[in-house]
């Protein structure tokens, strides 16, 4: 590993007895091509499935470049969140400033889409050029009467976790401010899942046949009205928590909701995800639809899953995400197909989440934090892998070294979610490991 | 009376919907790619290099290392001399590259940093010590033009930073090739059409092979290809400069071209050319080749071109009068309009998300009847403008998809970024063999949506 950075050997650990805690957290070193990437990313992909809101990226044209329809966050209404809007900042405007330009953009925007609320977020250069963003935001709120709110998101005041927590900062504005609903009984909200390729669909179809309401997914197929009453639910329950966890502990705090971290991928996780709901409400009639729903779906999963797992048993996978949490439930849905992990890492995992995985892989697997194209196409030759599991940018490391490949990511066009997504990703895995074009690569 | 700060687009809008452009630093770490054994350094915060990488790896589906400076709040208070110094020994140690290639962003332009000073004392204490890479700085502040300025500023600048004017024999029969932004492809044939001249050439950038790969055994952090640093260096003495999508009159400042620099400083010709797209821009290319080489047009490309008329005129009928709207970067729809032209299209709108004066100075060599320009467009803009006045056709980048697929007009993909289909590094645009690949696309194209929208079922066509 000489050509690795050194500075980064205390975030690569080979698990075997004692192996030490995986280091986590860090800030990525200059030079290192992490796959992480800033602070804007973590609060615009957060925010951007409310679909009904006006998205307005204040700086130069990049930002809003790189972002436009860049997840595919599905709304069943409202298309605004896929419009891309930047104010284009130009050399004049650095040099005289961008207050004008983003005072004029936001009321011709809001007149033109008529958006329930606008988010406004600051870019690099926004602040050092001296731009009052929320004084702004503040005026245009007052003129046009709809909620205006800045996301500090300059893209070097941290990760992107700092860039989710200023997207649940501006969640958070709106939480509370719709106070005539009058909840169901049984009532949620779900944190964490964007709706990628239709999941939250699936998910609610799953909540409605055990007799929960959900008000408001933060942020899947989101929407202004929503969201405003999210504190009339009696349990949050949390996806993604690497994103969503500021708010769920900011709510349990504000309005005294508590909250459970699930997970919908793989069988087991998506199981437990209904039973924990069911459980907290202890409803003995929720209790037993939940389990008539999971045998009923398991009884027509588990015979679809088996030529799946017979071609794929003892093939070996390695997945760099995201967060730490997803790569749990992904170790657990690879071995239901046979499949044995690794490699397992992640760009911005804690140390909950990596003892987790630590506990839960085989000897020998390769977990790594904050990962870059260097180490991962080294571990995933060393390990032998035959699939990789990551987002875009690590396609092409597991395509140039002839692996399989399976999109977990924002752009994934298939639903992994849920019992049906179960079969989606066994069937994606399936067509990349077992496709006859690997015996060219050798 | 305007707000004198505010300067609204054609549409009357201030703010930019649904961009036509991408960041200067994206076309820079393109640029530094195509250069042997070059990483790709941007000096910004880890967002910058992480969207433009992920946009290209979208786009040419291979890996697109580009290392960043990762700012702090402590990096944009107190400068980034440290973690420019740190992020060049991490390169160093990960990559061993010969040259490191530094794009600016909007924020280490914004707090003045100077780039090529920070290097000019890295590499003297550097070489104290030992051989360390080269090192060049392209200054690429995201609020000044678009990616396509960015892409010849870093060409400007590794011209600046490296040439000289040797005495050597074997450059004085070489040329200089200054590409546009083309695709793997073009920079392939360019060069094979060159070599069939029997002329030596230096192509800058060339990253037809670092952009597209064979597949590998090992990983390569530093893919094969590129220009060679030292053939980059020998460009002061060439016989000659073709200046792709050059400008003929360089009397506004602040307009940065590799060609001219080479023509300025050692006196090497300069010859300004549009993207050889369609038989008139090839001809043009062709006829130069020759007089340079003293050689004849070789048959292949004789033979190529009539076989091309050939085509156009069995396809003539099925194209005639077809509006069709153009948009992209200057260089590529300056190209393509001159190529729709010739076979006898109408090209009812030319847009591009570069500002007036670029568009208007690369269609400059494009000899055609006056046609709506749009500049400084975006792709709201042009939705708009195809709403009221659809056309037959749409040819552009991938990001037109939404508008064509609602206006129910059929797009061809061309030029950068094609994110909806595979083969974006293989579409070849230029020379004969191009134009006869996107002509057979073009009529092909329209074909089918005269099939799809007859109920006949017509076999033949």
């Amino acid at each position: 590993m000489s050509d690795f950075l050194k500075d980064r050997t205390s975030q690569i650990v080979t698990l075997e007895n004692n192996a030490p805690d995986i280091a986590c957290e860090k800030k990525s070193l200059a030079g290192s091509v992490s796959q992480r990437a800033c602070v804007f990313c973590g609060s615009r992909v957060v925010l951007y499935p409310i679909a009904d809101a006006l998205h307005l990226i204040h700086g130069p044209i990049g930002c809003a470049a790189y972002t436009w329809d860049i997840r595919g966050a599905l709304s069943s209404g409202p298309q605004l969140h896929r419009l891309s809007f930047s104010t284009d900042l130009r050399e004049k405007d650095v040099v005289f400033g961008g207050e004008k330009k983003l005072y004029h953009s936001l009321i011709e925007l809001i007149d033109t889409y008529q958006p329930k609320a606008a988010f406004v977020f600051a870019t690099c250069i926004v602040g050092v050029i001296g731009d009052d963003v929320e004084r702004i935001c503040k005026k245009v709120s007052r003129e046009k009467g709809i909620d205006v709110l800045s996301v500090m998101s300059e893209g070097f005041r941290g990760t992107k976790k700092d860039g989710y927590a200023a997207a649940c900062g501006a969640l958070s504005a709106l939480i509370g401010t719709d106070d005539s609903y009058h909840a169901p009984k049984f009532s949620i909200n779900i944190l964490g899942d964007f709706n990628l390729a239709g999941e939250l669909w699936i998910l609610k179809d799953y909540y409605k046949r055990i007799g929960v309401n959900i008000i408001t997914c933060l942020t899947g197929d989101g929407r202004v009205d929503e969201i405003r009453r999210a504190h009339k639910a009696s349990l949050n329950v949390v996806q993604c928590s690497g994103s969503m966890m500021p708010l769920a502990r900011e709510m349990k705090e504000k309005y005294g909701i508590p909250f459970k971290k699930v997970s919908y991928f793989g069988i087991e996780d998506m199981s437990d995800a209904l039973y924990e709901v069911a459980g907290f409400f202890e409803d003995e009639n929720m209790m037993d639809a939940s389990r008539a729903l999971v045998a009923g779906e398991l009884n027509m999963l588990i015979p679809a899953l088996v030529p799946f797992r017979k071609d794929l048993t003892g093939k070996k996978a390695a997945i760099y995400v995201g967060g730490a949490f997803k790569a749990i439930s992904l170790v657990k849905a690879l071995r239901l197909l046979g499949m044995e992990t690794v490699v397992v890492g992640s760009q911005t995992g804690n140390s909950d989440d990596y003892r987790l995985l630590q506990k839960l892989c085989d000897p020998g697997t390769i977990l790594v934090d904050d990962s870059n194209p260097n180490e991962l196409s080294s571990f995933v030759k060393q390990k032998g892998a035959d699939l990789f599991i990551g987002g875009v940018k690590e396609r092409p490391i597991a395509h140039k070294l002839g692996l399989g490949f399976c999109d977990h990511n924002h752009e994934r066009k298939e639903a992994l979610a849920g019992y049906e997504g179960m079969l989606n990703f066994a069937r994606e895995v399936h067509a990349s490991v077992m496709s006859p074009v690997w015996k060219y690569v050798k | 009376m305007k707000k004198p700060l505010l300067s609204p687009k054609s549409s009357g809008f201030v703010s930019t919907r649904n961009a036509c452009k991408l960041c200067s630093p994206l076309g820079g770490s393109i640029a530094f790619r195509g250069v042997e054994g070059c990483v790709p350094l941007v000096h910004g915060s880890q967002g910058c290099a992480t969207y433009i990488r992920r946009y290209l790896i979208s786009h040419f589906r291979e890996p697109v290392d580009i290392a960043s400076t990762n700012f702090t709040e402590d990096t944009t208070v107190f400068g980034g001399a440290m973690n420019l110094k740190v992020a060049l020994e991490n390169i160093t140690q990960q990559y061993n590259p010969s040259l490191i290639g530094v794009c600016t962003t909007c924020l280490s332009e914004t707090i003045g940093e100077d780039v090529p000073q920070m290097l000019r004392i890295v590499e003297v204490e550097a070489n104290r010590h030992s051989d360390g890479p080269a090192l060049v700085a392209a200054s690429t502040p995201s609020y000044q033009g678009t990616h396509i300025d960015g892409f010849r500023e870093a060409v400007y600048s590794l011209v600046r930073r490296f040439s000289y004017k040797p005495q050597l024999p074997e450059s004085q029969n070489s040329i200089n090739l200054f590409p546009g932004l083309w695709s793997p492809a073009d920079l392939r044939h360019l060069k094979e059409i060159v070599a069939a001249f029997e002329l030596r050439y230096t192509l800058l950038p060339d990253y037809s092979e670092t952009l597209d790969n064979p597949v590998w055994d090992d990983y390569k952090r530093i893919p094969a290809g590129g220009t060679p640093l030292q053939e980059l260096r020998n460009m002061g003495g060439a016989l000659t400069s073709i200046d792709f999508g050059g400008v003929e009159e360089l009397s506004g400042e602040g307009y940065h071209s590799g060609a001219h620099f080479l023509e300025k400083e050692f006196g090497v010709g300069r010859k300004v050319l549009s993207s050889p797209i369609g038989i008139d821009q090839t001809d043009r290319l062709m006829k130069f080749l020759a007089h340079v080489s003293g050689n004849e047009i070789p048959d292949l490309f004789t033979d190529e071109r009539g076989r091309l008329i050939d085509a156009y005129i069995d396809g003539h009928k099925y194209v005639f009068g077809k509006r069709v709207v153009v948009y992209g970067d200057e260089d590529l729809v300056a190209g393509l309009t001159s190529f729709l032209n010739e076979i006898g299209m109408k090209v009812v709108l030319v847009a591009s998300g570069t500002e007036a004066k670029s568009l208007k100075r690369a269609l400059a060599n494009v000899s055609i009847d006056a046609l709506p320009l749009m500049a400084d467009a975006d792709f709201e803009e042009i939705r708009a403008f195809c709403r009221e006045n659809p056309p037959d056709l749409i040819v552009g980048n991938s990001k037109g998809y939404n508008l064509a697929h609602e206006a129910g007009i059929p797009l061809v993909r061309v030029g950068f970024p094609v994110h909806d289909r595979i083969g974006a590094q293989r579409i070849l645009h230029i020379g004969y063999r191009g134009a006869q690949s996107l002509y057979d696309t073009i009529v092909n194209t329209l074909l089918q949506q005269k099939q799809d929208s007859s109920r006949v079922g017509y076999k033949y066509l």
